[in-house]
């Protein structure tokens, strides 16, 4: 008898803190169900046998590119500000971190 | 029309003056004209003068020395950037960015002399299998436009199928390229993971990502990698390995080399059609001189809740770039499948739960590779069907997302691996919905696998049925 695992809407609730997504009340309500199925997917995993298995995190079979450390040709400031609908003085204006 | 040439057709015709380059951005423009509207292929099309201008350039400049792509038009997956030109991932996050900067795969067509006609609709950060989750709007099949063109690199198939453009460049993480290539009748490629620089692809998940060509032959697949193909210094995770002149080795005979069939995918969840096209294609191989052998690989069944750990890990970590300060707008405007896969990912590797999740599935991906390379030891080459089901409603699956992950079933094993797959047209339903098959192959065998899948194309005419929209 395989256990349903069911997130709750405060677990929803953090994992949208920490992925910096604002959703709605009735949204979480939906992802809810939506992310419990997906976890009674990805969960099979776990019927897998994995023990000593060293895990694969890329597969170039190469490791340290370098480049050398050299300035090279990148964005003009203009460039770079191009997208940003908020500006001051070629900032990119952000909201307040730090409170008074 | 001159569209239903090949590449090297063309370029054979444009230096005989059969026609010229701008006979053919002509012709690209009346079908976006008539049929984008229908099919939604392309989310932003270029300036018509201006490709005009270009390909009367072109034309000038052709001569002995110019590549097999000079003046010939093509389109882009939207998630590649092109400096100064409209770039969105199919999403409203990237409605207002213009990139001011271009990717290497399109710098390197631009400078092979290939004319950009559009920006391909797609599947929002390649999250789909069916160019549905879109800000703009389903990518229609142009074999039946009540169905999807499938995805996430619908729009490069429709627009391909449909003679908007002569090739594409599409992205594969989980059979991004090989899906609507199987849906839309055209063949594609998986390459190699680091064949192609990813440089400028808006990532999804960066160590499944492949950047690849998508076109109506084999052998036009092979023209464009040839240009695309090797090391580029702005990206780390790009093969220093030679490219080899891959159109010089197409047509050599590569009979007795073994193709495995993994028994598996055969089972009662392959639709029958399917399944049929599937055995009468290993006929045809072992008509053309191939050993075929039955092989087993039991992990297979397992490669989606592999590939649904990790790439929604990778991509919660991507796309945490995207807050709407320095370009593009804010985070509200996700869709909920991609709210779905950033959430999964975020969990996935939060504390407590990244041993279970995240790193479990990457001891799996250790034992994908192991099982991958006992099969392409025992045989050269493995055959598999794309899909387990011909193209979809619009809408049959969108309030089912496990259901529309399940589509990916045959194609998620081989981007965590690093394998090429090469999808190709092998035969179409009673009802005349194109069915595809895949021919996967070792780490940088694309030569291998261009060879075998090209030697089919010359024994069968499937890839060259067109859909009546454009009759």
């Amino acid at each position: 008898m395989k256990s349903k695992l069911k997130l709750t809407e405060e677990e929803v609730k953090h994992i949208a803190k920490l992925a910096n997504l604002p959703i709605s009340a009735e949204t979480i309500v939906k992802l809810k169900t939506d992310l419990s199925n997906i976890l009674d997917l990805v969960n099979q995993l776990q019927k897998i046998d994995s023990q000593n298995v060293e895990p694969t995190n890329q597969v170039t079979k190469q490791e340290n590119v370098f480049r050398e450390d050299k300035v090279e040709k990148s964005l003009s400031q203009e460039e770079a500000l191009s997208g940003a609908t908020k500006k001051h003085n070629g900032y990119f204006q952000v909201g307040a971190v730090l409170e008074e | 029309m001159l569209l239903d040439a090949s590449i090297s057709e063309l370029a054979r015709g444009l230096r005989k003056r059969d026609f010229s380059s701008a006979d053919l951005i002509k012709e690209c423009y009346e079908n976006i004209e008539k049929i984008n509207p229908v099919v939604n292929a392309l989310i932003t099309v270029t300036d018509k003068d201006k490709a005009l201008k270009n390909a009367r350039e072109k034309d000038q400049q052709l001569n002995k020395s110019t590549s097999p792509l000079h003046g010939i038009p093509f389109v882009l997956k939207d998630a590649y950037v092109t400096k100064g030109i409209k770039t969105t991932a199919a999403s409203k996050v990237l409605e207002t960015y213009t990139p001011q900067y271009s990717a290497t795969v399109y710098q390197k067509l631009l400078d092979a002399g290939a004319i950009l006609v559009g920006k391909a609709n797609m599947d929002a950060w390649g999250h789909g299998a069916t160019s549905e989750n879109t800000d703009f709007g389903p990518v229609k099949n142009p074999w039946d436009i009540t169905r999807v063109a499938g995805g996430s690199t619908g729009g490069v198939a429709a627009a391909i199928s449909t003679r908007m453009a002569a090739f594409g460049i599409g992205e594969d993480t989980g059979g991004s390229i090989r899906n609507p290539a199987a849906w839309c009748n055209i063949t594609g490629l998986k390459v190699t993971y680091g064949r192609v620089s990813r440089y400028g692809c808006i990532a999804y998940a960066s160590s499944f990502d492949t950047v690849g060509p998508m076109a109506k032959t084999v052998e036009d697949c092979a023209l464009i990698l040839q240009m695309v193909a090797g090391k580029d210094p702005r990206d780390a995770t790009s093969s220093p390995q030679e490219v080899p002149v891959y159109a010089k080795t197409i047509s050599e005979k590569t009979k007795e080399k073994i193709i495995g069939v993994p028994q598996e995918l055969f089972n009662k969840d392959l639709h029958a059609e399917i399944k049929q096209s599937l055995l009468e294609a290993i006929k045809l191989f072992e008509k053309l001189g191939y050993k075929i052998k039955d092989i087993s690989m039991s992990m297979i069944s397992y490669g989606i809740p592999v590939y649904y750990l990790i790439a929604p890990s990778e991509t919660s970590s991507n796309l945490a770039r995207y807050d709407g300060i320095r370009f593009g707008l804010g985070r509200a405007n996700f869709t909920r499948e991609t709210m779905r896969r950033i959430m999964i990912g975020t969990y996935a590797l939060s504390a407590g739960y990244y041993d279970a999740y995240y790193k479990k599935a990457q001891q799996v991906r250790t034992l994908f590779i192991k099982e991958y390379d006992k099969a392409l030891t025992e045989c050269d080459v493995l055959l598999m069907p794309v899909t387990p089901i011909p193209p979809t409603k619009i809408g049959e699956t969108t309030n089912d997302p496990i259901k529309n992950w399940l589509i990916d079933v045959f194609t998620v094993t081989q981007n965590p691996v690093g394998v090429p797959s090469l999808a190709l047209p092998c035969g179409f339903t009673g009802t005349n919905l194109p069915i595809g098959l895949q021919i996967v192959g070792k780490m940088f065998s694309e030569s291998l696998i261009f060879q075998i899948g090209h030697a089919y194309q010359q024994a069968s005419r499937w890839h060259l049925r067109r859909p009546n929209i454009i009759k």
